[in-house]
């Protein structure tokens, strides 16, 4: 159809609510954009709506199949140019940025702290004050503190993407995780997924949950004590007005992975391990590990995630990680997909000037 | 158009598709993301029903290509799905409005990322005019004028559970 406005949302193969005629006023009403309107930056999952998050996953689907062609190229993002700034050491989420970007025709420039002015001792907020008046359309930040991307989203008109700050989000990944988890066992609501590990300084523990409570999945964690979050006790349900309320938390391993239709295992973040909250490795892989006995209490066919690198055999033993559950390697994929959703959203657009 | 125009209108179509393909044999049918591909599947059912030929359907989605992205960008792509191979073959695009013809260009673009086809055809329901760009349709449904403001809203069972047509007036009395 000509007209974009005029487009049901509906997919092709599975049909949804009948659109029903404007009663008066504008022509140009339409189906309800993916993103709600102002929304210029992905720097957390909680303040998106279920609908935002479907809309993404469901235009990831798109991008997958765009993946899966000769030629992988799109013209959709031609002229805008992308940013991945990383003050922190990544290959899969930086490079899966870049190819995200590059399949959409963006121009990409990667840069990284140990080649830049950041060297030189550049402030972040003069960096990408730079970065802004070189006119770029979209930064992808990683940085080791917590909130970081939230100052930069306020002072430039470039798209904000959060690609990891510090413990606090990584809102990427769980849309990837999400994504896989919908492409494999169909809706995420009502089902049952377990995060297994160093809960305190996971990033991606803390955005999955914000991402799966909304989309109306059962959350259980577990971890060592140690490495819980304020507000998480073993055993309970997290309490109201907790930002992670209704979570629950398990007293074990097996309890979490009990009944479950998908196991996260988390990555032991040993350079987040910096005051003996674990008494050893070989201790952690026993007690927390997911392992082939681990798993076999969870449902049968339930998914084996994990968001990479992994210590295998410390949180996740090699035959589990690289048996037929798991979809590690295919989240890596599906977080090229992801990201092209992501970037194509926010990029597109026009801005309208003025800081954040 | 009621329910039994839209159904004569694509009986019509598909006998002219074969009639102007030689027997239509090797045909992809490639209908626009979201009507287009249930117009295209109902032309290929006619045509197996006319001919015994089964014709291959695809499925299009020109989002990433429109020339307009930051009104496309708005909504999800959608996958799209060729048969194996358009390489050397005639391609139908199909889709439900032909208005500005923008979309139909962006659809061409996307169709050479998957190959050359011999020659690539357009049957559309209803062309509403105003074309902004040199694109004219192969096979019509139904010439229905229009003005810019209003609005063409094509009905289809499979996804809005009846077929029809209906003009929308910019203050939206609907008429038939």
């Amino acid at each position: 159809m000509d007209d974009l406005r005029m487009e049901s949302r509906s997919a092709g193969l599975q049909p949804s609510p009948v659109q029903t005629a404007p009663s008066g006023q504008s022509v140009e009403a339409g189906p309800t954009p993916i993103l709600r309107s102002g929304r210029r930056d992905l720097l957390d999952l909680d303040d998106f709506s279920p609908e935002e998050i479907t809309g993404l996953l469901d235009s990831a689907e798109g991008m997958s199949e765009v993946l899966s062609r000769d030629v992988r190229k799109t013209p959709a993002l031609r002229g805008k140019t992308i940013i991945t700034l990383f003050y922190e050491a990544s290959t899969r989420t930086r490079v899966s940025f870049e190819q995200a970007g590059k399949i959409l025709s963006a121009d990409v420039i990667n840069v990284t702290t140990e080649a830049s002015s950041v060297k030189k001792g550049e402030s972040l907020l003069n960096t990408v004050l730079t970065l802004q008046a070189m006119q770029v359309d979209a930064i992808v930040m990683r940085h080791p503190h917590s909130g970081a991307p939230y100052l930069v989203a306020h002072h430039v008109d470039a798209a904000v993407i959060n690609a990891g700050d510090g413990t606090h989000a990584h809102p990427t990944q769980a849309l990837l995780d999400m994504f896989t988890i919908r492409r494999h066992i169909g809706a995420i609501a009502g089902k049952r997924v377990a995060i297994v590990g160093d809960i305190l300084h996971s990033r991606v523990a803390r955005s999955n949950m914000h991402g799966l409570s909304k989309m109306g999945a059962q959350i259980v964690v577990c971890g060592p004590p140690t490495l819980l979050p304020m507000g998480f006790e073993p055993g309970r349900i997290v309490p109201e007005g907790h930002p992670f309320e209704g979570v629950n938390v398990a007293a074990s391993a097996d309890e979490a992975c009990e009944g479950a239709d998908v196991v996260m295992a988390l990555r032991i973040q040993k350079e987040r391990q910096d005051s003996g909250r674990l008494p050893s490795m070989r201790e952690y892989s026993t007690v927390w590990g997911i392992n082939s006995k681990r798993l076999a209490l969870a449902k049968p066919g339930a998914l084996l995630m994990h968001p990479g690198p992994m210590n295998e055999g410390v949180e996740i033993s090699s035959d589990v990680a690289h048996g037929v559950q798991s979809v590690i390697r295919e989240q890596v994929q599906n977080g090229v997909a992801m990201r092209m959703a992501v970037l194509y959203a926010l990029c597109a657009v026009k801005r309208e000037g003025g800081g954040g | 158009m009621s329910s039994d125009d839209v159904r004569r209108a694509l009986a019509r179509i598909a006998h002219e598709v074969l009639e102007r393909n030689d027997g239509a044999r090797d045909i992809v049918l490639a209908g626009i993301q979201t009507r287009g591909v249930h117009l295209a599947r109902r032309l290929a059912a006619n045509i197996e029903r006319f001919e015994g030929l089964r014709l291959e359907v695809g499925a299009l989605d020109p989002r990433l290509y429109r020339d307009d992205p930051e009104a496309a960008a708005l909504h999800p792509v959608k996958p799209t799905e060729l048969p194996a191979s358009i390489e050397g073959r005639p391609v139908v695009l199909v889709d439900d409005v032909l208005y500005t013809g923008r979309t139909i260009r962006a659809a061409m673009e996307a169709l050479l990322d998957f190959g050359r086809a011999s020659r690539i055809q357009l049957a559309v329901l209803v062309d509403r005019g105003h074309r902004e760009l040199p694109i004219r349709p192969d096979y019509v449904g139904k010439n229905i004028p229009t003005a810019r403001g209003e609005r063409v809203r094509v009905r289809l069972a499979e996804v809005d559970g009846e077929d029809a047509v209906v003009l929308l007036k910019p203050e939206s009395q609907e008429a038939r």
